[in-house]
């Protein structure tokens, strides 16, 4: 590793309000190190993207921001990240507060065996909210940022899994919505759906970015480019280039980062 | 020819083949029990065989087969019944020997409390010994009393079962207290005493039930004349007149009401004859109980096992070798299981309790013998790999994705295997249910030693407190089976008793099963999961 970039050093002049901060992170899985010395910051309500050739540490990158990695066995995490300027890592903090202000879509829609209704109604039911009124705004007010009220609204009370792919991501989205995180994580949220309603959901972020700090990770460098303010490649559990989206795809300053956006390995 | 094999067609020959054995197996078994089940309350024509030797024999024909050894040469099994008059139920009759065959129309078949069927001529009827009515009189005469006869029947069975059954239960109570007192060193004082002025209160009221029956008994005076075959008679009191039919004038809608009453009677009514005559009404009701109470223990222990193994434990060699441990348990003979019970529930569980709560009753076991608890619980444990691997197999089909949703969303795994695995999972508990209660409702051995009982004087449940009696000894279908079958002093005559019982225990799982597969489907409904 010849060249390493300081990415922060490059970042300076666009950071805005950071919401994310990430200083010398490293994990490891058991013996194997999976991310090596990643440092970064995540502006507020913007999207950012990590792109990066498969096992790359980017969805390891976006799990230790909810801290879903501590479900794995023998991990092990070096370095410190602060969400809203609190140390996520702090032994003091309680992982479920954590996960309520981080919320998670994952690259295979996954919602549960209940009703639509349910679906979205789970998180903040989870939080306390009990009274039906509440429960029957929230829902709808999820469903509508998530752009599917008009295909549901008249089937809330029937079950999730009838719902088609696309239908069942942005179900998966509004349930992340509804207990209003700070930060929305995505794991690749459109590797399983058609070009239509990959088009549904981009056009969705772009629309969530107004509220929501949103990280994505994908494999699709035009989807980066498409919805992305900031993008960060990675390489073999390295944050190789951080920058604004439109000059890292323009003028890469890494020749790996050069080599993977115009094709030649990845 | 190797194309032909490339192709797979033979496969799916085979593999159809085989499934076509399972189902003829199955088919002809189900077959066999409904065959020889179905007829049993059918009221069977009776002929009168008239012997090349001038013999007579009247009743029905119960078989018909080949003599052995002679190829053209057929014989019947005639049901003469008249146990009492012939000694025994059945007569073998060749064919060749048989000179007139008849129908008599005034045959009748008189099902009693005592000695099986009765077949034969109704001549008289009698009161206090003076004949009342003769010949073709008798009949209608006699019609006419049997609604009373069997109105003081049932009254005499209401005071013996209700009443001094009651005085009893009162007796045996105060009995225990004046030993618990005894055990305390209180042979004396105002508690003993009134207790010994219960005692003396309850026996008067014992002696004047008796008296009522003493009475009522006295009422019992009317009698019939039944003439049978070779001249022999039998003089039946109307007090033992359960039924009269006369198979060969019945159109087709009195033998269906006929065939109705039968069947409602067999579910009803308590056995008689040990057990070869009568209902199994109390078998019926023993099962179900045991099956159910077994239910209540397996299900929330095998779920909570499974769970423990598949969301909480870490995966590794030892978990694997409780799985393996658990599949096993499966295949260890149910009579171990019944050893076991013994031993740990009955003499252990079960006496230390006797000691702690019912020492006054002791040397006489409470729970310290076999009961529908111990056995129940012997059952639960012998069920439950089913619950378990079904409820692990579930576990194992809900997508990792699902927990991790509800994780992502600030649930803490409590919550996550409350409110999202466990509605999810609750299709393959249900299923795993099923299993177990069908295996429970079909096992025999090891309730023979932990609490069923060829004849238990009262149900698990009855009028007294605390109405649900979980360690007394109760009946059961399966143990019916064996026991009408293998045990009964009257093969030939119980034999259809042991295929209606089985179809009746084949009913009862298939009913248990419906139940818990419709409620199985709703859930699945609601949830509309497909992978489980």
């Amino acid at each position: 590793m010849a060249v390493t970039l300081n990415p922060q050093a490059t970042t300076a002049s666009i950071m805005e309000m950071p919401m994310v901060e990430i200083e010398r992170l490293s994990l490891w899985y058991g013996a194997k190190q999976a991310l090596k010395d990643v440092g970064m910051s995540v502006a507020k309500q913007r999207v950012t993207a990590f792109i990066g050739p498969s096992g790359c540490g980017k969805s390891t990158l976006l799990r230790c921001l909810n801290r879903m990695n501590d479900l794995v066995d023998g991990v092990r995490i070096e370095g410190t990240i602060r969400i809203g300027g609190t140390d996520i890592y702090d032994r003091a903090l309680d992982v479920t507060e954590l996960r309520k202000r981080v919320g998670m879509v994952f690259q295979k829609s996954n919602p549960f065996p209940k009703s639509v209704f349910e679906n979205v109604a789970y998180g903040p039911r989870v939080l306390g909210v009990r009274g039906r009124g509440d429960l029957d705004g929230i829902v709808e007010r999820s469903l509508r940022a998530a752009a599917l009220w008009d295909e549901v609204a008249d089937r809330l009370h029937d079950s999730a899994l009838g719902l088609s792919g696309g239908q069942q991501q942005r179900l998966c989205i509004a349930r992340a919505i509804a207990v209003e995180p700070d930060v929305l994580l995505m794991d690749e949220p459109c590797s399983a759906l058609d070009p239509i309603a990959t088009a549904k959901i981009e056009e969705l972020m772009l629309e969530l970015k107004n509220s929501y700090t949103i990280v994505i990770v994908t494999h699709n460098m035009q989807q980066a480019a498409r919805v992305s303010d900031y993008t960060g490649f990675m390489l073999l559990g390295e944050l190789v280039e951080f920058g604004v989206t439109r000059e890292l795809f323009t003028n890469p300053r890494d020749t790996r980062t050069e080599d993977y956006i115009t094709g030649r390995f990845g | 020819m190797r194309g032909i094999w490339r192709s797979g067609e033979p496969f799916i020959w085979l593999t159809g083949g085989a499934l076509a054995l399972a189902l003829l197996m199955v088919g002809g078994l189900i077959a066999i029990i409904v065959v020889n089940a179905i007829g049993f309350f059918w009221p069977a024509d009776v002929l009168r065989y008239t012997l090349a030797d001038g013999a007579v024999l009247t009743g029905s024909v119960a078989e018909r087969e080949r003599i052995p050894g002679r190829t053209d040469a057929w014989r019947v099994k005639i049901q003469v019944a008249n146990r009492d008059l012939y000694g025994a139920d059945f007569v073998w009759v060749d064919e060749a020997a048989v000179a007139r065959r008849e129908r008599p129309a005034d045959a009748a078949v008189i099902e009693r409390t005592e000695w099986g069927l009765l077949i034969g001529r109704i001549a008289a009827l009698k009161e206090d010994g003076a004949v009342v009515a003769s010949g073709p009189d008798a009949w209608p005469e006699v019609e006419r009393r049997l609604p009373a006869a069997a109105a003081l029947r049932a009254e005499i069975r209401a005071i013996e079962k209700g009443d001094i059954g009651a005085i009893n239960h009162e007796q045996e109570r105060i009995r225990l207290r004046l030993r618990g007192l005894e055990a305390h060193g209180v042979t004396a004082g105002p508690e003993v005493e009134a207790l010994r002025a219960e005692t003396a209160r309850l026996q008067a009221a014992y002696a004047a039930q008796e008296s009522r029956l003493a009475a009522l008994r006295g009422r019992q005076t009317t009698t019939m004349v039944v003439v049978a075959d070779g001249g022999k008679q039998k003089e039946l009191p109307l007090a033992q007149v359960l039924d009269v039919t006369f198979p060969n004038t019945m159109g087709p809608a009195a033998k269906v009401g006929h065939y109705v009453a039968g069947v409602w009677r067999f579910v009803s009514e308590d056995p008689r004859e040990s057990n070869t005559e009568g209902g199994v009404f109390p078998a019926i009701f023993g099962t179900v109980m045991m099956v159910m109470i077994m239910s209540i223990v397996v299900t929330p222990l095998g779920v909570l096992a499974a769970f423990y193994l598949r969301e909480y434990a870490r995966q590794g060699a030892f978990v694997s070798a409780v799985r393996i441990a658990v599949n096993n348990l499966a295949g260890v003979p149910s009579i171990v299981f019944g050893v076991f019970g013994v031993g740990f529930f009955i003499y252990g569980v079960g006496g230390m309790i006797d000691r702690l709560f019912y020492a006054e009753a002791l040397p006489t076991p409470t729970f310290g013998t076999g009961g529908i608890l111990w056995a129940s619980l012997t059952l639960a444990l012998l069920t439950i790999p089913v619950v378990i691997v079904a409820t692990e197999e579930g576990l194992a089909a809900i997508p990792g994705g699902t927990r991790e949703a509800s994780l992502a969303l600030g649930a803490t795994k409590l919550e996550t295997t409350l409110k999202v695995v466990l509605p999810a999972v609750m299709p393959s508990i249900l299923t795993g249910l099923i299993l177990a209660m069908a295996r429970a409702a079909g096992e025999v051995a090891p309730l023979m030693i932990t609490g069923v009982v060829k004849l238990a004087p009262t149900l698990p449940v009855d009028g007294f407190w605390p109405f649900v009696h979980l360690e007394r000894k109760f009946m059961h279908l399966g143990f019916h089976i064996y026991d009408v079958g293998f045990q009964s002093p009257n093969v030939d005559a119980a034999r259809p008793m042991v295929f209606t019982t089985t179809l009746l225990l084949l009913a009862i799982v298939v009913l248990l099963n419906l139940f818990a597969i419709a409620t199985r489907n709703r859930l699945r409904r609601r949830y509309a999961t497909s992978a489980v």
